[in-house]
């Protein structure tokens, strides 16, 4: 008998290839001959395809691309356009915004022009894919879950790259487009803003995504540990509970005495993943507009302690009183 | 075993992170020694390699016994324009000294002409000179910076001709003239700012000129401080380059949880700000006016002069040669029987806050030392 053993699922469920459901009329078809691939079969279904690209999907991806396109060259254009030193250095190369002194004026090309450019298509192939993934979710009769949860993440890139720099009156407060410089981005925001641990809702963001791990760590251990007795098939038994359902139920009401029910688990799990980007964007949101100095805010408000001196009396020495 | 797909992709996966570790991540152990009171989280981090590596390279060399004999150096020799008062014996010491510190190979004539020594022909007498004096007036001038440790020639040189520790103006950001943004003084692997991506010269903006240091906010809600993510970005990384100088993590001078406030910091961190005035001195009114007295070859790519910083003295380790006291070994070099007045007027640059210079900065008392152990402070 097949069983499930590690990651990778052993067991390949290959029926004959199918293209689903017929497409409601459009100018758009679905693309590609369907196929089985073993590697893939792996991960999850080993049916590949067939696509559905559409226009919305057709315009994202090439908003995407043009936003790629200008990142990179910008990036190789600033190691002299050598391929070697492009991809030795590529995790610390980035299109970088425009100098604070431009404010939010529309700056030379090679000043934060580009970055304008690329933030433009960037947003709008995330904001095309949006729709692409609620008009396909319709055409299907499903909820549009997957379309509001992939708005909450646009809504914290949006704060980031748009919001703030907007409310700051400056496009340079925004992060370049670069794998480490973002990061260093985020250092020097906590750096600038006295601790971002502080901001409560830096706070929330922070419970929302470690909880979804945990929530996620749960809930598949719970499927898993019931899967023997056909507990992976989740759907079906939202309505009618088999053993498999009892069993998971009965295993967390005498672990922690309250359980989840095989559809509430998925409400939990949403919420958690949509209120991690949502909180944690009204915080970046709160940054400097309102408040300039989180760690200070924290202590003028009873959430950190005030610290006494450390090392005696050591004071600013330019100005030789305790700030 | 047979090697399937999976297989495959787990190997090459492993290689990768194996690859990416050994290349990026430090060796362990690391010790972590406690400098405050038990839970405030004040903990510096040393790698034993990295201490015993930097041990090995920053021992101070024998120094000659004193010698303080014979009548003033400038009534027996030419041309003796910093050290003519003092004693010929203690003169031909430190004369002597100085060529093991800085021209071991090449001897007096490095800088000195043969047979005429008090002849100004060779450039590099007119540079010692000038550093003579630069020396005197960091031991003078800036003790609250170096304190009872003191700086000589051997602390920057190590016996060689050049300090191999010093930097160069890098390109000015945004200077790239293609349709490409380019040059922007960051976004590459930077050598001042232990290999980041952040700005890779944080030198000549605030140890040069007097640019603002100081980002943080420091009221809780917004009161004026117009500071940038970016201006933070520039100090961010002249923090990074005070961090690999010293060899030390982040918690030698400051709380992490407060990086700005001044009563969590550690004494340390006012000995570390008294070194901007200094440095910004020593650069601009010691190394600058030289640029023309140095070869071309010696300069940078923009035929700057070559400048300090914390590493140029400290060379990875909290108290340069580990806080040997050579200074006070060398009278001259801390002032005695040298002349008062600098060929050059002295005008220390004012502090990072654009406030009082320091020259005016009241009772500027050497701080504490720097708790011990797991020691509590009272």
């Amino acid at each position: 008998m097949p069983e499930y053993q590690n990651i990778f699922t052993r067991v390949q469920i290959r029926g004959p290839l199918h293209a689903g459901v017929p497409v409601a009329q459009g100018p758009w078809q679905r693309e590609g001959q369907p196929f089985f691939s073993y590697l893939l079969g792996q991960l999850g279904n080993a049916q590949v395809g067939p696509f559905y690209l559409g226009t919305l999907g057709v315009l994202s991806l090439l908003s995407g691309f043009i936003a790629v396109e200008i990142i990179g060259l910008n990036m190789w254009a600033s190691v002299h356009w050598s391929p070697i030193l492009f991809i030795r250095d590529l995790p610390w190369l980035a299109l970088e915004p425009p100098a604070p002194a431009d404010g939010l004026r529309i700056p030379a090309l090679n000043q934060g022009g580009w970055w304008l450019m690329a933030g433009f298509f960037l947003t709008t192939a995330m904001v095309l894919w949006f729709f692409r993934i609620y008009r396909r979710a319709r055409q299907l009769g499903l909820g549009t879950h997957t379309a509001w949860a992939w708005a909450s993440a646009i809504w914290l890139y949006f704060v980031l790259g748009f919001l703030r720099p907007l409310l700051m009156g400056s496009w340079g407060e925004a992060p370049p487009f670069g794998i480490f410089p973002h990061l260093d981005w985020t250092v020097a925001f906590s750096l600038r803003y006295g601790n971002l641990y502080y901001d409560p809702f830096h706070m929330l963001s922070i419970v929302f995504l470690y909880g979804s791990v945990l929530l996620f760590a749960m809930h598949a251990g719970t499927i898993l540990a019931v899967s023997r007795f056909g507990g992976d098939k989740e759907v079906e038994q939202s309505v009618d509970r088999g053993t498999a359902s009892e069993r998971a139920a009965l295993f967390w009401r005498w672990t922690m005495g309250f359980n989840a029910t095989m559809e509430s688990i998925h409400r939990w799990a949403w919420w958690f993943a949509v209120l991690t980007p949502l909180t944690g964007g009204i915080g970046i949101l709160l940054t400097g507009t309102v408040v300039d100095d989180w760690f200070l805010w924290a202590v003028k408000h009873g959430v950190a302690p005030h610290y006494a001196a450390l090392y005696g009396s050591v004071t600013d020495p330019a100005k030789g009183t305790q700030p | 075993m047979r090697l399937n797909g999976i297989s495959l992709i787990a190997l090459a996966g492993a290689f990768i992170v194996a690859i990416i570790s050994v290349l990026t991540l430090t060796r362990p152990p690391v010790d972590v020694i406690s400098t405050g009171d038990p839970g405030v989280g004040m903990q510096v981090l040393y790698n034993p390699h990295q201490v015993a590596s930097a041990l090995g390279i920053n021992q101070a060399p024998p120094v000659l016994p004193a010698i303080d004999a014979g009548p003033a150096s400038s009534t027996v020799y030419k041309n003796v324009q910093v050290l003519g008062n003092v004693s010929t014996g203690a003169f031909t010491r430190l004369m002597v000294s100085m060529t093991a510190w800085v021209a071991p190979q090449q001897g007096c004539t490095y800088c000195h002409v043969a047979g005429n020594f008090a002849s100004d022909a060779k450039y590099t007498k007119v540079v010692a000179r000038r550093m003579l004096q630069m020396t005197i007036a960091t031991n003078v001038t800036y003790a609250n910076h170096v304190g009872g440790v003191g700086v000589t020639c051997y602390t920057c040189h190590r016996g060689m001709n050049n300090p191999s520790q010093v930097w160069f103006t890098g390109v000015t950001p945004g200077s790239g003239t293609g349709l490409a943004e380019t040059d922007m003084g960051k976004n590459l692997p930077a050598a001042a700012a232990d290999g980041s991506s952040l700005p890779s010269d944080p030198f000549t903006p605030f140890l040069l000129n007097n640019d603002n240091i100081r980002v943080s906010g420091t009221t809780a809600l917004p009161s004026g401080n117009r500071a940038s993510i970016k201006n933070t970005d520039w100090t961010y990384a002249l923090m990074m380059s005070y961090s690999q100088a010293l060899g030390v993590s982040c918690e030698y001078c400051h709380n992490s949880r407060a990086f700005n406030s001044w009563h969590q910091s550690t004494p340390q961190r006012v000995t570390a700000f008294y070194a901007e005035a200094m440095l910004r001195d020593l650069n601009s009114n010691y190394m600058v006016p030289l640029t023309g007295v140095f070869p071309a070859e010696l300069r940078g790519p923009t035929g700057d002069v070559a400048k300090i910083d914390c590493a140029t003295c400290h060379q990875g380790v909290y108290e340069p040669l580990f806080g040997a006291k050579m200074a006070v070994l060398f009278p001259a070099l801390e002032g005695v029987g040298t002349s008062a007045a600098p060929a050059v007027a002295m005008t220390p640059a004012p502090s990072d806050t654009g406030g009082s210079s320091l020259g005016n900065a009241p009772g500027a008392a050497m701080p504490a030392p720097m708790p011990s152990g797991s020691g509590t402070t009272p």
